[in-house]
């Protein structure tokens, strides 16, 4: 589980998270929600402390990750906005170095490893150096990378950014898989068709701030909007007036 | 310590199969030296071996006005060549090395037992006529001596009243000594072996990695970020190590290739002198990494690092400059300066003085300090989260 309480982080004059607060729950997809420039992606990073918030808290299992940083890390997947794969290593060498950071035994490593694999359809790749990898097989190599080490939570930046029907279509029945194992899913996205197909629960975000906080349903209940796009819309275009 | 040795694994491995660091590190960085070294070093040795010892050939003008001299001048061996109609020209044109001329009035004032003039005509500044010139001078003083003391004895006086003073010359230098001169740049090969065997490393392992965005999902992997800085410096140790090594190496070989008896010079390149080479430079290994990738550190690109890492290199020349053009007298302090301790060390084995273990153990001490506290300001930066966000 992943708490999330009055987030604030600038950069300079700029507000790029304002107060965000929200939970994603065990056994549940939540999907961060926002136009570009929101806030997601500094969101995310305070959340896999790459980054420490100017004040608010960040809880991963009941662990601050001000206080243990390592601790919340080590309960954590993340597949970051910047996938930088190693590209003079195979994808299983990408994958088995991740590994080893995390302290994983030989045998539970293989182990892992070879689910992931067949998960993820690249056993045709495992082997290839990921120099010249299609934007597809990249994010593939970095998911692997990142569940390596079975966490119980999972952030994912944008896994779809980029990805064609195929991919995208897999990466989905992927995340489905992880929550149907009781996994903690959290992604960011800026498409909504996508959130709505996937997700327990949507947060959305615009200009720093959390402007809303429901499920798909709900959503469409709280701005009388039947379609979820205009749900949006709405949600956002009001965020802004307000501002303005 | 796991992860640690993990980043470092994964690092050298890597960079091994990157043409570009392997060739800088372990080929050309390592290797100029030494082939420069053999090359160059035979190529002008045999050169002025050349010049000592084969025949002299200089344009001689006006040699019918002197022929005893000449004939003098041909058994030492100088071969002379027909008259120039330009002496200065031809000179100066480097035409001819030196050029002879025997003005007219030789024959009369030599008759008359005055001194009789003979113009040498060569130009200082050209490198080629130094060893020629003096050759003929010697020969001419040689001459002058001769029928000098022939003069005296005609005259029934002993040739000693024309030198009241001998002069005996007395070298200290040892064949080893004047080798360790003709080396005096050799320290400086070391120190840049160690330098660009660790830069291409230090550059690809921090800015490379910001700039291929891999930095952000490595720190989100559950290890402290100065292990991983520890592997990666550790990394960048080994490949430099890998570089200095070659060069001893190298240059130990370069050693048995040189000319070294026609120099009067012995070159002691052996075992003995490469392990107290290599311990003397360990400390800069070192210092170099953690220096190396402070800088690469602020550098948002591969390219940006490699400019200021390009720049940065005028710092292991410093100290051999400084030598080079303000000899001083190595004292015991001076090995406690990294760099500057390094140069006189290597300086003194070459010249074939042993470096004391008490010096060593103060260059060793206190090089690898300093990289201690760079490598404390290193870990500080990498703390900071600009360097994890590549965009």
């Amino acid at each position: 589980m992943i708490e999330v309480k009055d987030l604030h982080k600038a950069f300079g004059k700029v507000k790029a998270v304002d107060g965000v607060t929200f939970t994603a729950r065990d056994g549940e997809i939540t999907g961060l929600l926002g136009p570009n420039g929101a806030g997601k992606t500094t969101t995310l990073r305070m959340l896999y402390t790459l980054m420490k918030p100017a004040s608010g808290k960040v809880l991963v299992d009941g662990i601050d990750a001000a206080v243990d940083p390592i601790a919340v890390r080590r309960r954590l997947g993340v597949l970051p906005d910047a996938r930088g794969l190693y590209k003079r290593l195979t994808a299983r060498e990408n994958i088995e170095y991740f590994a080893r950071l995390h302290g994983i035994e030989t045998q539970t490593m293989h182990q892992r490893r070879e689910k992931l694999v067949d998960a993820l359809e690249m056993r045709d790749i495992l082997d290839r150096r990921t120099e010249g990898f299609s934007q597809g097989q990249r994010v593939k190599t970095a998911i692997a990378r990142a569940l390596v080490h079975d966490p119980k939570n999972v952030i994912l930046d944008e896994p779809t950014n980029g990805l064609d029907v195929m991919a995208t279509r897999g990466l989905r029945t992927f995340m489905r898989n992880l929550k149907a194992e009781g996994r903690c899913v959290l992604f960011s996205s800026h498409i909504m068709q996508e959130v709505a197909m996937l997700c327990d629960r949507i947060v959305v975000i615009a200009a720093g701030r959390v402007v809303a906080d429901e499920s798909p349903d709900a959503l469409r209940a709280q701005t009388g909007e039947a379609n979820l796009e205009d749900a949006f819309v709405k949600l956002i275009g009001s965020e802004e007036g307000l501002a303005a | 310590m796991k992860p640690t040795l993990t980043v470092w694994l994964k690092e050298v491995r890597e960079n091994l199969r990157d043409k570009r660091t392997v060739f800088s590190a372990l080929i050309y960085g390592p290797l100029l030296g030494p082939v420069m070294f053999v090359v160059i070093m035979n190529a002008i040795v045999g050169h002025q071996m050349k010049k000592a010892e084969g025949p002299l050939k200089v344009p001689v003008i006006g040699a019918e006005h002197a022929p005893n001299l000449v004939g003098a001048l041909k058994q030492w061996g100088l071969v002379p060549l027909p008259p120039v109609a330009d002496p200065d020209k031809a000179v100066r044109d480097r035409d001819a090395d030196v050029v002879m001329r025997i003005p007219a009035g030789y024959a009369k004032a030599w008759s008359k037992g005055e001194p009789a003039q003979v113009e040498v005509i060569f130009d200082a500044s050209q490198q080629n006529s130094g060893t020629p010139t003096k050759r003929l001078e010697r020969m001419l003083k040689r001459y002058s001596s001769e029928q000098g003391t022939l003069r005296l004895l005609a005259r029934g006086l002993s040739p000693s009243i024309a030198a009241p003073l001998v002069v005996s010359e007395r070298d200290q230098s040892t064949p080893q000594s004047r080798a360790g001169m003709a080396l005096s740049f050799l320290p400086y090969f070391f120190v840049i072996a160690v330098y660009i065997g660790g830069m291409y490393l230090a550059i690809d392992l921090t800015a490379g990695e910001r700039e291929r965005q891999s930095l952000e999902p490595l720190f989100a992997n559950p290890v402290a970020r100065w292990r991983i800085l520890a592997g990666k410096l550790g990394a960048i140790c080994s490949f430099s190590l890998a570089s200095l090594v070659l060069t001893a190496v190298g240059f130990s070989v370069a050693g048995h290739l040189m000319p070294a008896e026609k120099l009067g010079m012995v070159f002691d390149l052996g075992p003995g002198f490469i392990i107290d080479a290599i311990l003397l430079e360990l400390p800069l290994i070192a210092f170099f990494a953690v220096l190396e990738t402070l800088v690469a550190a602020f550098a948002k690109s591969y390219r940006e690092a490699q400019t200021y890492l390009g720049l940065l290199m005028i710092i292991p020349i410093i100290p051999s400059m400084m030598m080079g053009f303000l000899p001083v007298k190595p004292a015991h302090w001076m090995y406690a300066v990294p760099l500057l301790g390094q140069q006189i060390g290597i300086s003194d084995l070459l010249r074939g003085n042993p470096v004391s273990a008490g010096d060593i153990g103060i260059a060793l001490v206190c090089g690898f300090a300093l990289a201690f506290v760079i490598g404390v300001g290193t870990a500080f930066v990498y703390r900071s989260e600009r360097l994890a966000i590549s965009a």
